[in-house]
């Protein structure tokens, strides 16, 4: 189970604790055990690592478990370079801090598939610096020298046999100075690092026991449920205040600007208070706001110029004087997070002091608001990071610590604030929709000389990191299309920014998901055009012996590729290289007479360097397959009437059990840096498909979720 | 005044009759294995097993299942082949779930103890996870049955 200590705790019954932080783009390790006075440091300092005098070994981890592995993971580096004995290991979710901040992004936060690879030097570091320190201590205990002790299993051995178990050396250890580039294991050497093992968090979530954000309490605790309005712009005009405060258990009902919180004893009861409300909104902003709406407006806005993202060469001049252009248009909705756990947050604001317990995916974040609700400085907002119930990007928005610290701070007591499912689809926030055209020139050989790639969409990161928007471009709105994993001499890329009030996140893998389904979709048109096998076409506008170059070859040789598909059924592949990894999918699929199509088997093939943790890896590749699926098959958020129709999962159905393939995964074997597991499996799913159902029906589905009518048999 | 059995024991509670059953088990028992996702019966995230059938807890009335033995996950004991399996096959991802999946598949089994893939896929069909740990699902489902026939000399 995830458990929360304090500083004060772990140094009490501790002896070598190891911290790490960066200063200036270095890595520094900082010994924090009790002989050295924490608060001469320039922090409050969290450890990585604690080993104690029992043998105990406990990693401290900054990142959120959303249930990818890392909790796991994260232990696994630390402990090989350290020469831990894996089974005297624990894990334990760290407060909020500055040594937990991402080292390239500068913020605690778990996105982006960073949490290994932005610290893959860190941890590996930190063990290493630990192993050293107790080698040392051994050797001056013996009086030899250093490299003549080996470790294993937690013990520093003797040349004659004889050991000290780590727990035994880590108070002398922990008076020595932590050096600051200790030698890395050779790969050759890993003996935790890229083997099975069983995931720590696993038998607690078997027993029932993790206690999710959604679950937790503490006493003179109250739950709120807020009511926001049901469409853009609308505001609140009348509300039965009375009929709420009747319902048995509720305690308060608070205005917060243009929403209401309703507050009680149990979750049961805000939720019929709120309903007691019986509150009247006005129109909205956009009463002509629907999904027809929306559509057209996208095409129109396809008409318009657009920002340019990326130009290389002429794409004019190529087009112009290629031998054949094709040209298309690709579709794709706004999508939902759609995590199973609600969001929520508890916080207690209290005179000196504001808690958080949130399953948060952005802790610093999460500091600021409160820090900015509160008046209380951010080192007195402490942030507990519980355990999520999925997350895939949404659980970085504040919107459910606003609340749940206003209220608190009004209320003076801890205040639970939970979404319902319906309010997580009315205001999730969306992975925006996106319209895009294509048009690209092939040569006289069928080789791709121009492509130009115009994308409309909605951008998140104008809302929500507006230094990283420059000359009207969102990257993310691109990304997928300008750094694509094909040399193309004549490229243009151009973005047309949609405004408009539906609110808007990143979604796993953000725009790789969304752009690799037309980028890899409209490859797969142009090979077709060119009479060219699919992947050879890909292979042709690839560097030989790239990372992507290598994915892709794998997945056609462990896919078997070249060899006969079974009677009835089509392939289809698709590549990607984002978040410092490669990854390529193999659709098998048959379609029937009506329409109906079936995913017999998904090949993935992933490189993503050092393969940490495989089983977890697998899980995530897996996972990303079914969203993928999910994604190409049903996913589609619904408007009408200046606001969000989907309510709940009747409206917005994710892949069932029976339509879950067979699936194949595939790890490409390196020691390269880590890279990103979470949302590189992701992107090249739908594409791999909408290839099979085209190779198999000769019909191309250019909009997600498929339109299966267009397959249907006249 | 109302008394439950939950996983073997009497509870009592002071709620409306017609609470749903897995607002009396949250709230005011503190049982929060059973998870609250979509409140329509929809997800299968808040499943129990009232008499051995595995039920929706956020669409069935306290007051239907008084006279009832109500069991959740941590009435399943530890050895139980549904948790055994779970755990052999690393299946939770996010893991919030899985209580609801592991109770269907208890009361699944217990009316078929030998189910081929097919039958997994249509009994199943009807949750859901949003992790995609489905194929892990299957494969503890299989290893839960196997175990099981195996443990009353079976198999």
């Amino acid at each position: 189970m995830t458990t929360h200590m304090t500083r004060r705790t772990f140094l009490a019954k501790s002896s070598l604790v190891i911290a790490s932080t960066v200063f200036s783009s270095q890595i520094r390790l900082f010994n924090v055990s009790p002989a050295q006075a924490a608060s001469k440091l320039p922090f409050k300092p969290h450890a990585f690592l604690e080993i104690a005098a029992d043998d105990t070994i406990t990693v401290w981890v900054g990142q959120t478990n959303l249930g990818q592995g890392t909790h796991t993971g994260i232990p696994m580096i630390i402990a090989d370079e350290l020469d831990a004995a894996w089974d005297r290991v624990q894990v334990k979710m760290a407060l909020a801090a500055e040594p937990f901040k991402d080292p390239v992004w500068h913020a605690q936060l778990t996105g982006g598939s960073t949490s290994i690879r932005h610290r893959w030097d860190m941890l590996r570091k930190v063990g290493a610096a630990a192993r050293r320190m107790l080698v040392e201590t051994a050797a001056e205990k013996w009086g030899i020298p250093e490299g003549k002790c080996l470790t294993k299993d937690s013990k520093v051995i003797h040349p004659d046999g004889r050991g000290l178990t780590y727990g035994r050396l880590s108070e002398s250890a922990s008076k020595r100075p932590v050096p600051q580039n200790p030698s890395l294991k050779d790969p050759k050497d890993y003996r935790i690092i890229g083997t099975r093992r069983e995931r720590l968090d696993i038998p607690d979530k078997v027993a029932g026991k993790t206690v999710y954000g959604f679950d937790f309490s503490v006493p003179d605790m109250c739950v709120a449920v807020v009511a926001r309005p049901p469409r853009y712009g609308a505001s609140l005009q009348s509300y039965d205040e009375e009929a709420a405060m009747a319902v048995k258990g509720v305690i308060n009902v608070v205005p917060i600007e243009n929403r209401i919180a309703v507050c009680a004893e149990t979750t049961y009861a805000a939720m019929q208070g709120r309903d007691a409300l019986k509150i009247k909104w006005s129109e909205g902003s956009h009463p002509d706001l629907n999904d027809e709406r929306l559509d057209a407006l996208y095409n129109e806005h396809l008409k318009k110029p657009g920002a340019v993202a990326k130009s290389s060469g002429d794409v004019k001049k190529a087009l112009a004087e290629a031998d054949q252009t094709m040209e298309q248009a690709y579709k794709l909705p706004y999508i939902s997070h759609a995590q199973v756990e609600p969001i929520n947050c508890t916080a207690h604001v209290e005179k000196a002091r504001c808690r958080v317990w949130v399953p948060t995916q952005g802790q610093t974040a999460t500091q600021h608001t409160a820090s900015k609700i509160t008046g209380l400085p951010i080192e007195k907002v402490e942030v507990m990071t519980l355990p999520a119930g999925g997350g895939f990007g949404l659980r970085g928005e504040q919107d459910p610590v606003v609340d749940s610290v206003f209220l608190s701070k009004t209320l003076n007591r801890p205040v639970k604030v939970i979404w319902s499912r319906e309010d997580d689809f009315a205001n999730d926030h969306f992975r925006p929709a996106s319209q895009c055209r294509i048009k690209a020139g092939l040569d006289k050989d069928g080789r791709l000389i121009a492509w130009s790639h115009k994308v409309a969409a909605q951008s998140v990161m104008s809302v929500k990191m507006p230094r990283a928007v420059k000359d009207g471009i969102d990257p993310d709105a691109v990304s997928g299309i300008r750094d694509m994993p094909y040399s193309i001499p004549n490229l243009m890329v151009t973005y047309v920014m949609v405004n408009l009030p539906i609110v808007v996140g990143w979604w796993r893998s953000v725009g790789y998901s969304v752009n690799a389904f037309t980028v890899e979709s409209f490859m797969d048109e142009l090979a077709h055009a060119a009479g060219k096998d699919p992947v050879q076409f890909r292979l042709d506008h690839m560097e030989k012996g790239s990372r992507p170059y290598n994915i892709l070859s794998l997945l056609a040789e462990k896919g078997g590729w070249n060899r006969p598909v079974p009677k009835g059924r089509a392939r289809g592949v698709a590549v990607t290289s984002c978040f410092e990894s490669f990854a390529a999918h193999m659709a098998e699929v048959s379609v029937g007479k009506k329409g109906e199509i079936t995913v017999h088997k998904m090949v993935c093939a992933l490189d993503c360097g050092t393969a940490v943790y495989p089983d977890a890896i697998r899980a995530q590749a897996e996972g990303g397959v079914v969203m993928g699926l999910s994604t190409a098959f049903y996913e589609k958020v619904s408007f009408s009437d200046g606001g969000v129709t989907t309510a709940n999962y009747d409206d917005y159905p994710v892949l069932p059990m029976s339509e879950v393939p067979e699936i194949e995964v595939h790890i490409a074997k390196n020691n390269l840096k880590a890279g990103g597991i979470g949302e590189p499996v992701l992107p090249s799913v739908a594409p791999a498909v909408a290839n099979a159902i085209f190779k198999a029906t000769g019909v191309r589905l250019r909009e997600l979720p498929f339109n299966r009518e267009l397959l249907v048999k006249s | 005044m109302f008394t439950l059995k939950v996983n073997g024991m009497k509870r009592q509670v002071d709620v409306d009759p017609g609470t749903p059953l897995l607002w009396v088990l949250r709230d005011n028992l503190g049982i929060t294995s059973v998870k609250y996702t979509c409140g329509i019966g929809e997800c299968g995230m808040c499943t129990v097993l009232i008499d051995g059938e595995a039920r929706r807890s956020c669409v069935v009335d306290v007051e239907d299942v008084l006279q009832s033995e109500i069991t959740t996950i941590e009435g399943l004991p530890e050895d139980h082949p549904v948790k055994v399996a779970w755990i052999e096959k690393q299946v939770p991802q996010c893991g919030y779930c899985q209580p609801g999946i592991m109770l269907q598949t208890v009361a699944f089994l217990s009316r078929e103890p030998d189910p081929s893939e097919a039958r997994i896929n249509e009994v199943m069909d009807d949750v859901i996870c949003r992790c995609g740990s489905h194929p892990r699902i299957k494969m503890a489902i299989r290893l839960a049955a196997e175990m099981s026939l195996e443990r009353e000399g079976k198999r």
